[in-house]
């Protein structure tokens, strides 16, 4: 008997529990069912790779293949191509968008009339509200073999010969980082203007009493002092180094085939391997490629921050 | 600190007024190059001083674009629809994600990240989605892959429910005896605007700018495309016409070369960007802020 009220206190305490939290966990239930289908149920999705998929039979009762898919797409040239693409280019877009991103930064801030101030603001973020298929038009606008004001108005007035853009891989990878930089550098620039408004102006008080230029200020107080702005989205671009944006490369090339020598990057080759071969094999092989090291990549990074400085990591 | 140097302010001005050029050009370039008269397009090329304008283009699509108001239509439907749910559905699991005694918070809060570090890539996405959950060819294809709900956004909502609003106000509404249903409607919903209507626009302009669900999802039943899959589609026809012109049967030749001009396609494409113009200001305000938000660690 002496044990009973206790019982019945904990049974309540429980119970008062669970119907305190269960409104709560019933509000989640909807985005939790949401991210288990669209999330979790495809990262299981990985073992087609390691399948021979028959559609006839279902995924679950195709028989595996182990690696096979693995030895094929890495004996074929494709592999290489798509990795030194992927990589080079996502290389090239970090550096300049970091770069070019804090200067825009610095002199935006530094910008005394409020009015013109707001317009650089408004205009290094607009390109980046457009969808590649808009910039995809528009980068035709200039480089189009027939209509193009490059072949059309440009080259001419130069006295040079119309160019076959979409003809010739070895014009895109400057294309490429052109456009990337043009619409993407807006979103890293915004950060950067938020890190250095953030920055106490006292430092550049007592900095100007000591004599200090602009350069020497930039380099001994704003850069150290956006040094975590900087941290999160380099190691941001470092961890997603093997995802391209397939936009980019599908639709400013026009999926133009001549042009997949410097365009095809992994998120093209698994596409297209996907839905134009139906080589279901090489394009889910190309993806775990994808994904796994990806990962590793993304763990890498955020360990080497945390030996570098703990605060900046972003777990 | 703002430098008064004035060859500095100007320098820096000058910059910067090329930069806002390098941006407005290009957008310039494809208004000009739907008010070109077709003949003077297809002699000159795209200009921006067209020697003579016209408005064909914009006629052709009031007239005959029946298709291209029932993809715009399509657009604004599931743009409506999309970010309605994706912001009802992130506020209802990032507020009890932001209550620091809820039991496994931490674990879901794993949950919800993980999903940014390791994802399965697009082949078993898409042979889910398409082979056993049916939404090809279907509204679902275009609304639910993807874009319903962002692991990114949920880590910002919950930060800024976290952070802004008081955790002696949920006591208090307890105290009062508010249900959390009550407290979620009465008190977190009205102190989370800011945020919400950020991450709306998130939502909005992703459903808006998206092609690429329908490029995967919409193959058959073209009656569903958005705007920018028409756009796409377009590119993708001319592309096919270019590279088989010769071996093609007439039929299907026809079929493509009932593509729209090129001056109607640059209409298309701006048509497409009309809302985004409009709404920029607005825009402009959350989005930025949304994006300063991210850049703090959650």
């Amino acid at each position: 008997m002496s044990t009973k009220p206790g019982v019945i206190d904990r049974r309540i305490s429980r119970f008062g529990r669970i119907k305190k939290w269960l409104p709560l966990y019933l509000m989640m239930l909807p985005g939790a069912i949401y991210i288990i289908v669209n999330n979790y149920i495809p990262m299981f999705g990985i073992m087609i790779a390691f399948k021979q998929v028959d559609f006839s039979k279902g995924i679950f009762a195709s028989d595996w293949i182990g690696l096979k898919n693995f030895e094929f797409l890495f004996a074929s040239e494709d592999a290489m191509i798509i990795t030194r693409n992927t990589i080079l280019y996502n290389a090239a877009f970090i550096v300049l968008n970091l770069v070019i991103g804090i200067i825009f930064a610095i002199f935006i801030c530094d910008v005394i009339n409020k009015r013109l101030k707001k317009l650089y603001q408004s205009a290094i973020l607009f390109p980046f509200l457009m969808s590649m298929v808009i910039v995809g038009y528009i980068v035709f606008a200039f480089f189009s073999m027939q209509n193009g004001i490059v072949n059309k108005s440009i080259l001419p007035a130069l006295g040079q010969e119309p160019i076959f853009w979409y003809n010739d891989p070895q014009y895109w990878p400057v294309i490429l980082i052109f456009v990337n930089t043009w619409k993407g550098v807006g979103y890293g620039c915004l950060i950067y203007i938020a890190a250095i408004n953030g920055i106490d102006p006292t430092y550049y008080e007592a900095a100007e009493l000591d004599g200090a230029g602009k350069l020497k200020q930039i380099w001994h107080i704003t850069l150290p002092c956006i040094l975590p702005s900087i941290i999160t989205l380099t190691l941001l671009g470092v961890g997603r180094i093997f995802y391209s944006d397939f936009g980019l490369f599908y639709q400013v090339p026009r999926d133009s085939g001549m042009l997949y020598a410097t365009t095809n990057v992994i998120d093209t080759y698994v596409y297209r391997g996907l839905m134009r071969q139906g080589n279901i094999g090489m394009s889910s092989a190309a993806g775990v490629y994808q994904s796994v090291v990806g990962f590793l990549l993304v763990l890498v990074s955020n360990l080497v921050v945390r030996k570098i400085s703990k605060e900046n990591a972003l777990f | 600190m703002v430098n008064r140097n004035k060859g500095y302010q100007i320098a820096i001005n000058i910059v910067m007024m090329i930069v806002v050029c390098m941006v407005v050009l290009p957008f310039l370039l494809l208004i000009m190059s739907s008010i070109t008269d077709e003949n003077v397009l297809l002699a000159k090329g795209y200009t921006f001083f067209p020697e003579k304008f016209s408005l064909g283009a914009y006629e052709y699509i009031l007239k005959s674009g029946e298709k291209i108001f029932r993809a715009y239509g399509m657009t604004i439907l599931i743009t409506v629809i999309g970010t309605l749910i994706n912001v009802g559905m992130s506020a209802l699991f990032s507020y009890p994600l932001a209550l620091k005694n809820l039991p496994g918070r931490r674990v879901i809060t794993f949950f919800v990240f993980f999903t940014m570090l390791f994802n399965g890539g697009l082949v078993p996405s898409y042979i889910m989605w398409s082979t056993y959950l049916g939404v090809k060819d279907t509204v679902f294809g275009l609304l639910l892959p993807n874009l319903l709900l962002s692991s990114m956004n949920i880590l910002l909502i919950r930060t800024y429910f976290s952070t802004s609003i008081p955790d002696t106000l949920y006591e208090a509404a307890q105290i009062d005896g508010a249900g959390q249903l009550r407290i979620f409607r009465s008190i977190v919903l009205p102190l989370g605007k800011p945020i919400l209507v950020t991450i709306g626009t998130f939502s909005g302009l992703a459903y808006w700018n998206d092609w690429t669900n329908g490029l995967y999802y919409i193959n058959k039943n073209t009656e569903l495309y958005t705007i920018q899959n028409l756009l796409n589609k377009m590119v993708s026809d001319l592309q096919f016409l270019a590279q088989n012109a010769t071996n093609l049967s007439s039929s299907a030749t026809a079929e493509l070369s009932k593509v729209p001009s090129t001056g109607v396609q640059m209409a298309i494409a701006f048509v497409a960007i009309l809302p985004i113009i409009i709404v920029f200001p607005l825009l402009q305000k959350y989005y930025s802020k949304g994006i300063a938000l991210g850049a703090v660690k959650g």
